[in-house]
């Protein structure tokens, strides 16, 4: 990502994107271009602007290892110039115009997206369709030394200048197996990054970066009939490019409890459980959101209860799903209040996974949680860029952009006992990662218990 | 059929026809500028004279009430810093006939949200909540305003919660430099370099968070402030029903010290051994929100560090790349707040960098191009309406606007306003606070690895400080 975002911040606009709509209405209109590229637009004049938002059908999941962190660094490199642009114009000139810009990637998808004045729509075609169509031409070695030097920067202050940071860069292998897209992280490692050349990134364009492997969705102050029209003149000259393979990873599943012990520049030890849960929109999924907010939104969700309310022995606790395209990540995690160790935490909190298992919530704690999700949704879609980026979503992930009201009843379809049903497949005691980190010199405070024997 | 086919067929042809290559020789100019125009700001009192600041908008089911009060961090006094803070966040732990558990669950089942807290000069009640929810959600709102339980379990609770908060700032570069830097550039003898600490946290008593309440919370301090799908017709009964029990009366905050400025220029070196990156914090006191070069000052910081392109990101990030980011801004406080430029580089070129901002600062000075001017305004002129998207960011501007006793058509004038400032008044700015002969630095890193690069460059006398030098002695818990 261009700007970071807080890994808070991150979470939330992580779980935000997966809410629903309650009778929400997102009128759109879709259609595609000769050369491949897929248009969904949306007319909202509330305010006199409106946002541009590209996503590319390519992440780090289409990475090799060897070369991790590569799509993020591409995603870099490509605010640097095209051929109609020199190096550094990109930004000035929609500064100029009033705009903002940023960019994000993920595993399985990197978006772009420009807000602006509506007056500027042209202006941020022009640039989109320009680093479609024209980026290598003008690509110079010294743009991708430079662009590796500032993500590297970006790694080290979002992860290892950051309390716990580095213990997200250990996940991925413990969680998939060898090869697996999800395997390496999406910032990649330094070693990798310090080998991508030139040519891996002119190889990298050719290969992912094509019409037919992108979707761009414009939501705010537009005219329908005119935007189409810029449109298609801005983008005639892109040329469609070769077909995408599509990425086939193998099932990814844990066979067995891993059990790890980190050190780290911290005060307060944390533990994190990792289970893989059902990938984004297949069932089960939606029940894991769920549990994530019925484990840990709100005072009386069950975890914060227990372990931050009540007993008082966390300083905080999270339950959250991450849902990606073919496998999801369900994480517990926790940080111990000083002179608690990691073994009260885990056993508090099987004791809380374990009730659940045996018995789903009330009904009232489902309707509260549920009315959380719906009302969060409302929230989101006050902003048009947010419904633009929402439409892309739901194109990618299940081929219908206007997906809110059948991603809503994904939510209020389940009931207590799914819950339950779901605690019981998916958190399971013999198929998880366990992660502790403990202030330096300080293991005696990783959990004692030792892996099951089964 | 066939007669309709071919008709079809023409159509589709004359469509594709019409598309050519777009000209790429320069980027499209701009279409005509829409303006912002905001609905009317609403002002009224409710019958025990509590000021209302109203503003319509129907594009979602949804309104945020906020109650604004003008007690913030900064009104804490000396030895119970944290008051404010702590007082505001006890507001949910339970009021009127809810304890903490009962007040979440009920705020949580409305699907609403209601936020409490504390800023240096103001603090807040904020409500989120769909428009059909709305009287149940005052309910909840008003009790925690006008009886708030402050529960000694509770506070107990949440004291500890922030000594171990405390705790771990002993590990965070960027929390360590921000109390720095304030700390070394307001002094110790002015609420703007205190902040919390052990002492403070382990002193707040239960008749503290009630004294806080009572004095704090009436009409003469206190604003509603009200965005989204309501008429003043519609939520005038609600207001009345659920506010008019906020007691009349009127306070006076003690007057805020004017902060002293910094004469030449020193270095703090905060060592952490280990660090990956150095925290830089460079800055000097800077202005009010009153000052009449506002807009020129604005745009000024704009073009040296208030935008991706602005001159230092360019600098440390596009063309260095020492960093993934750096910036500059300045707080508008009702007295002089900083103005503060900010990095976070990679440990090995901390020298080189610390270089690299002041060669900015001294650029600074020099004229400045039609270009540079150009693009600094519009992107502050231009990009204006996208700070009027939700309620909560409307909300926000009008608490702004109550704070600084703004004018009414402040909003819809602004853009004009940013777009007629000219070279002269930037050039004014420039040259009034970038003065690189008096500057404070600070910078958290690994003194083993840094402090030689930092001498190289002859800034100024270099002080090191421990981490505990800077938080006090660390919480034994």
């Amino acid at each position: 990502m261009k700007i970071i975002r807080t890994a808070l911040a991150a979470f939330l606009l992580l779980i935000a994107c997966r809410l629903s709509a309650q009778e929400l209405v997102v009128p759109y209109e879709q259609f595609t271009l000769p050369n491949g590229l897929n248009v969904i637009l949306h007319k909202d004049n509330t305010i006199p602007r409106v946002t541009v938002n590209m996503w590319y059908h390519v992440g780090s999941g289409s990475e090799k290892p060897g070369r991790t962190g590569f799509a993020h660094l591409f995603e870099h490199i490509l605010f640097e110039g095209s051929q109609h642009v020199p190096e550094g114009k990109f930004d000035q000139w929609l500064e100029a115009a009033g705009a903002d810009n940023n960019g994000s990637t993920m595993e399985d998808r990197t978006n772009y997206y420009e807000n602006l004045p509506s007056n500027a729509l042209d202006l941020a075609l022009f640039l989109e369709s320009d680093r479609m169509g024209f980026l290598t031409q003008s690509l110079k070695p010294t743009t991708v030394d430079g662009q590796r030097d500032v993500v590297k920067n970006e790694r080290r202050q979002s992860y290892e200048n950051r309390p716990y940071g580095k213990a997200s860069l250990e996940l991925p292998p413990l969680l998939y197996p060898k090869d697996h897209p999800y395997s390496w992280t999406v910032i990649g490692s330094m070693e990798d990054l310090s080998a991508a050349s030139h040519q891996d990134v002119v190889d990298f364009f050719t290969t992912y970066y094509a019409p037919g492997n992108a979707s761009l969705s414009i939501a705010g102050d537009i005219d329908l009939k005119a935007t189409r029209g810029a449109i298609e003149k801005w983008f005639h000259d892109v040329p469609a490019g070769k077909p995408v393979a599509k990425v086939n990873p193998p099932a990814a599943v844990l066979t067995e409890e891993k059990r790890v012990v980190m050190e780290d520049k911290v005060q307060l030890p944390r533990i994190m459980m990792v289970w893989l849960t059902p990938a984004a929109y297949t069932p089960g999924n939606a029940e894991m959101d769920l549990v994530g907010n019925l484990l840990s939104s709100g005072k009386n969700s069950r975890l914060y209860k227990k372990l931050v309310y009540e007993l008082q022995v966390a300083q905080n606790v999270f339950a959250y799903q991450d849902s990606k395209k073919f496998a999801s990540e369900f994480y517990i995690v926790a940080t111990a209040r000083p002179g608690v160790s990691l073994d009260k935490l885990e056993q508090v909190i099987q004791e809380e996974i374990d009730k659940l298992k045996n018995e789903g919530p009330a009904e009232r704690e489902m309707q509260r949680v549920k009315n959380l999700y719906e009302a969060g949704f409302m929230r989101q879609n006050e902003s048009a860029g947010n419904k633009a980026d929402q439409l892309n979503n739901y194109y990618y992930y299940t081929g219908n952009p206007d997906y809110f009201n059948e991603d809503l009843q994904r939510y209020k379809a389940v009931g207590s006992s799914d819950i339950s049903s779901a605690v019981r497949k998916y958190l399971g005691n013999n198929a998880r990662v366990i992660m502790s980190i403990v202030p330096e010199g300080k293991t005696e405070l990783a959990p004692t218990k030792l892996a099951p024997k089964n | 059929m066939k007669k309709l086919t071919i008709l079809y067929s023409l159509l589709l042809i004359s469509a594709v026809a019409v598309a050519q290559a777009p000209d790429r020789s320069a980027p499209p100019a701009l279409g005509k500028a829409k303006n912002l125009q905001l609905p009317a700001i609403q002002k009224f009192t409710l019958s025990n004279g509590l000021s209302v600041v109203l503003m319509e908008k129907h594009s979602v089911p949804l309104v945020q009430v906020n109650l604004l009060l003008q007690t913030g961090s900064f009104d804490d006094p000396a030895g119970k810093e944290g008051l404010a803070s702590i007082a505001m966040d006890l507001l949910d732990e339970g009021a009127g006939e809810y304890d903490a558990l009962q007040l979440a669950d009920e705020i949580e089942f409305l699907g609403a949200q209601i936020g409490t807290f504390s800023r240096a000069f103001s603090s807040e009640i904020d409500c989120s909540t769909p428009v059909s929810k709305l009287d149940n959600a005052l309910k909840l709102m008003s009790t925690m305003v006008l009886k708030p339980a402050f529960a000694e379990a509770e506070l107990e609770r949440v004291r500890k919660l922030r000594l171990n908060g405390l705790l771990t700032t002993y590990d965070e570069p960027v929390q360590i430099a921000s109390r720095a830097y304030n700390r070394l550039l307001f002094g110790e003898d002015t609420p703007y370099g205190r902040f919390a600490n052990e002492q403070s946290i382990r002193g707040y008593a239960k008749s503290d968070l009630e004294s806080f309440h009572q004095r704090n919370f009436v009409t003469g301090n206190c604003t509603l402030i009200i965005v989204g799908d309501v008429t003043k017709d519609s939520v005038t009964p609600l207001l009345e029903k659920y506010f008019a029990a906020l007691p009349a009366g009127a306070i006076t905050n003690a007057a805020k010290p004017t902060p002293k400025q910094v004469k030449g220029r020193t270095i703090f070196l905060v060592d952490k051994p280990g660090a990956a990156q150095s925290v830089i914090r460079i800055g000097k006191i800077g202005t009010s929100r009153g000052d009449v070069a506002y807009n020129d000052i604005v745009i000024m910081n704009t073009i040296l560090g208030g935008s991706f392109a602005s001159r230092l990101n360019t600098n440390l990030r596009e063309e260095h790349g020492y960093s993934y980011g750096a910036n500059s801004g300045f707080s508008f406080w009702p007295v002089a707040g900083p103005f503060t430029a900010s990095s976070s580089v990679q440990t090995d070129v901390t020298g080189p960098a610390l270089g690299e901002f002041f060669i900015e600062f001294k650029k600074m000075l020099a004229p400045i191009p039609e270009t540079d001017l150009n693009r600094g305004k519009n992107y502050t002129a231009l990009g204006y309406a996208g700070d009027f998207e939700t309620n909560g960011q409307i909300a926000g501007a009008l608490a702004e606007l109550v704070m600084f006793q703004l004018p009414d058509n402040y909003f819809n004038s602004y853009v004009e306003k940013a777009l007629a400032v000219n070279k002269k008044g930037v050039e004014a700015a420039a040259k009034k606070y970038i003065t690189p002969q008096n500057m404070l630095i600070v910078v958290v890193g690994d003194r083993a690895k840094i402090e030689e690069g930092i001498k190289k460059l002859n800034l100024g006398k270099i002080n090191v400080l421990s981490i505990e030098d800077v938080l006090g002695k660390k919480p034994q818990l």
